[in-house]
């Protein structure tokens, strides 16, 4: 069989049915909007950071859209807990799929990618690097 | 199947002449073509995205660039010569294909979208002003609500959508309405693309020209589903693309009525639309040339021809009878499994789309599914997001059917479907 079946091995579907960590912080150290035009993913991603504004505490997110983005987006909120802002946007495209354990389709790619990018983007927001209101992954 | 005795022609017959759906799928995607590890017959249900293209218009492609290869229009030597009769003549098919008086109304395009610039260029920049009109509907296609859109921003023209009801037809009382004394043009899709109505063209044909409005009917998925008259329609303006009725890609078609297109500027300048130049002015082409700025597509215009002989053989009437067969079946079949959400009117009235969504599924992993059982189907807003965004969905399912799909192929899908449906349970 093709991609496709890989792709949704039990952990994935897990994910995707009992994501970890959704929901919103009462007080977060910066939040993000995402998504991904051409699907209608859409995901929202709340960070607190450690008192030494360096490392994550905890993450919430919540979104709407495929399998792929929202199981993604869980493993990685799991994942964030106790790295670093450096660490985080060190995070490749490759630690992404290697997390999944699944080979990705290309055209599914930007899907799996959705969570990570609008928490780097969201990052980079928080301490002025980047000016934009929406992140859109795009092909 | 009781169904399968009711093809109105051959089916087995027809797909002897699309080699391409022998092939297997399922191996490397970004090996391109066929190699060792496709081991899944394929089931190409996408063809309201892009037709498969039979022998005789893939022979008439190669007899071109083999036989008599040449820029047209403007060659005295006989590859030129040949090459322009070819291309003109064309047109001619063309015309005689969708009741257009002759050539002189049909130009050749890129697309329905180029077509559909052109007229808003053309046409639209020169006459759109504030306080004027444009009247689109809920479901067009983007390649009509942007454009229009866009020329509405440009010149101050409103632009307003005849509302789709809950049963995904046209609400006509609301059309009535919103085509009023300041409407210029009323730009409407015969066939959805996506709820699979079809719209009554020439009801609003006869709205638009009793308040002096012009008509534009966007027929990227009628005229390759069923027999169109643009003079029963009564329509101004009418465009197409090849590729969605067994031709080539890079090839469409704008009919215009001939006395509107007299009247409008080009669209674009160049090479083979003028008739004389001065460093001061110029002249231009007759009709349909003067639309046709730089060398055209050749090969594709031929091919477009030899296309629409192709549909000719099996006849439009029996076309849009195995189109309502297949879409009558798999909307019935879809209707039983009980979680399936379809869009648009009852099956016994519509084109051959089916647009879906199954509960518990989003539609991109539903496609990556179906991939894995061959069954190719297009997943996503197809160019039609704000009607998504009435739907409340952010992207459907869609299968399409042509002429060389069968009832197995529907049941293939089925099958697909509910193997979607219990991996997500």
């Amino acid at each position: 069989m093709g991609l496709g079946s890989d792709m949704y091995r039990q952990q994935i579907l897990d994910h995707y049915k009992n994501p970890r960590n959704y929901g919103e912080l009462e007080d977060p150290d910066f939040t993000h909007v995402g998504e991904n035009p051409s699907c209608g993913d859409t995901i929202r991603v709340d960070v607190a950071l450690a008192d030494d504004e360096e490392t994550i505490e905890t993450v919430r997110f919540t979104g709407d859209g495929c399998a792929i983005s929202m199981a993604s987006a869980s493993m990685l909120s799991e994942r964030l807990s106790g790295m670093t802002i450096e660490e985080l946007h060190e995070l490749e495209t490759e630690d992404i799929t290697e997390m999944l354990g699944v080979d990705i389709s290309p055209m599914r790619v930007k899907c799996a990618v959705l969570g990570r990018q609008v928490t780097q983007d969201g990052a980079k927001i928080h301490r002025g690097e980047l000016d934009v209101d929406r992140t859109r992954t795009e092909d | 199947m009781e169904v399968q005795e009711s093809y109105p022609f051959d089916v087995e017959a027809v797909r002897a002449d699309f080699p391409i759906l022998d092939r297997k799928v399922g191996g490397d995607p970004t090996t391109i073509g066929q190699d060792d590890s496709d081991d899944i017959p394929l089931v190409y249900l996408d063809n309201a995205a892009t037709t498969h293209t039979p022998e005789p218009v893939v022979d008439a492609i190669v007899d071109y660039y083999r036989g008599y290869n040449a820029n047209v229009h403007r060659g005295i030597h006989q590859l030129s010569q040949e090459a322009s009769v070819a291309y003109e003549e064309a047109h001619d098919t063309v015309a005689d294909f969708i009741g257009a008086a002759g050539r002189e109304e049909v130009i050749f395009t890129k697309n329905t979208t180029e077509a559909m610039n052109l007229v808003a260029y053309a046409w639209g920049l020169e006459e759109l002003s504030a306080g004027d009109n444009v009247v689109l509907t809920e479901m067009e296609h983007h390649a009509s609500l942007v454009t229009w859109q866009q020329i509405g921003k440009r010149t101050g023209a409103d632009v307003r959508f005849i509302e789709v009801t809950d049963e995904g037809r046209l609400d006509m009382d609301d059309a009535a309405e919103k085509i009023d004394d300041d409407t210029e043009m009323v730009s409407v899709v015969h066939v959805s693309n996506t709820l699979g109505t079809v719209n009554p063209i020439r009801e609003l044909a006869d709205l638009a020209h009793e308040r002096d409005a012009l008509i534009f009917a966007d027929a990227a998925q009628s005229v390759p589903t069923r027999p169109v008259d643009v003079t029963d329609l009564d329509v101004d303006f009418l465009a197409f693309s090849g590729h969605k009725l067994c031709g080539p890609t890079g090839i469409g078609v704008l009919y215009g009525r001939e006395s509107i297109l007299e009247s409008m500027s080009p669209y674009l300048y160049g090479g083979e639309m003028i008739r004389r130049v001065t460093f001061e002015d110029s002249t231009w082409e007759d009709l349909p040339w003067k639309f046709e700025a730089g060398t055209p597509s050749i090969a594709q215009g031929i091919a477009l021809a030899a296309a629409i002989e192709y549909l000719e053989g099996f006849g439009m009437e029996r076309v849009q009878a195995h189109e309502e067969l297949l879409a009558e079946y798999a909307y019935d079949r879809l209707t039983d499994l009980g979680y399936v959400d379809i869009y648009g009117p009852p099956g016994d009235e519509r084109g051959g789309l089916v647009a879906f969504n199954v509960e518990g599924v989003h539609a991109h992993d539903l496609s990556s599914i179906l991939n894995d059982y061959g069954v190719a189907i297009r997943a996503g807003d197809h160019c039609t997001q704000p009607l998504h965004d009435t739907l409340g969905v952010a992207a459907s399912a869609r299968a399409s059917f042509y002429i060389y799909n069968t009832v197995e192929e529907v049941d293939a899908l089925i099958e697909a479907v509910s193997g979607a449906h219990e991996l997500f349970a």
